[in-house]
């Protein structure tokens, strides 16, 4: 009963925020609502049972992407004017098309999921199980999406630098 | 559907709820990656509709397939890619910035010389 009700506010904190980070007009106050959906979102991780994924979400996306945004944010726009409002009838099409969107997906995803799940309490998932499938070389487990990533990130960083640097 | 409202607070949580969740989220993505004209409001949807993806992965992984781990590996591998995505995308604004003083994309339209 308890997993109900903190599913339920969970749930409307991220549908809440979530449509005021895009229809908002200042633009620091989108970035915090992002910040609340992404909080919000680890959350759901742990009621999940993931709790490592709750932390790698807290400590990546909610504590480096969202200080990523701020500085953005503070180096290109001054923060106490508003942004204009985007002209209407852009705005009218983008709200239609979302909602036949969501119509659309709305209707495939509660049509066809009874047919499809039926829920299994698991077990706890462990850390040293999680370590072996991220450092094992087995069929299932994951070393070498690992090191790819650490490339990536190698890339990204040296990328951005370049990018950003002053001329 | 009737299933679903006996479900609503006795029981587990239902999967519709979760998967309605990250339908707002990503909908709310999709509605301000269309409709905003500042680049980090776009980048602001996109990372709307990429948490949306990772909740579904994680969904499906604990209610389809409860003894494997896949959605969850996707989910944490897509969460680092997303972190690089950002970081590259808010140096290219930053050099917009630098060379157009403002960020709206309407002012993108012409090529380097």
């Amino acid at each position: 009963m308890a997993e109900q009700i903190i599913f339920y506010i969970l749930a409307a904190i991220i549908a809440v925020f979530s449509i005021l980070a895009v229809t908002s007009n200042r633009i620091i106050r989108s970035a915090t609502y992002l910040l609340f959906v992404l909080l919000a979102t680890a959350g759901l991780y742990v009621m999940l049972g993931f709790h490592y994924l709750m932390a790698v979400q807290i400590a990546v996306y909610a504590g480096g992407i969202m200080v990523l945004f701020i500085f953005a944010i503070l180096l290109t726009n001054k923060p106490g004017e508003d942004l204009e409002p985007e002209n209407k009838g852009k705005r009218i099409l983008a709200a239609f098309l979302s909602l036949t969107g969501l119509a659309f997906c709305g209707h495939v995803i509660y049509y066809n999921v009874n047919k499809v799940y039926t829920l299994v309490i698991p077990a706890e998932l462990k850390m040293q199980d999680i370590g072996h499938t991220l450092m094992g070389t087995e069929k299932y487990q994951y070393l070498l999406p690992f090191e790819i990533i650490s490339i990536l990130l190698l890339a990204c960083i040296v990328g951005s630098l370049m990018i950003a640097r002053k001329r | 559907m009737g299933d679903l409202f006996i479900n609503l607070f006795s029981g587990p949580v239902p999967i519709e709820a979760y998967l309605g969740v990250s339908l707002i989220m990503f909908f709310a993505g999709v509605y301000g990656f269309l409709s905003r004209k500042s680049l980090i409001m776009i980048l602001i949807s996109v990372e709307l509709m990429i948490n949306a993806a990772d909740i579904n992965f994680v969904v499906f992984n604990r209610y389809l397939y409860p003894g494997q781990l896949e959605g969850f590996f996707f989910a944490l591998f897509t969460i680092a890619i997303a972190a690089c995505e950002t970081a590259v995308a808010i140096a290219i604004i930053i050099n917009i910035y630098r060379n157009l003083s403002n960020v709206d994309v309407e002012n993108l339209n012409e090529m380097k010389e």
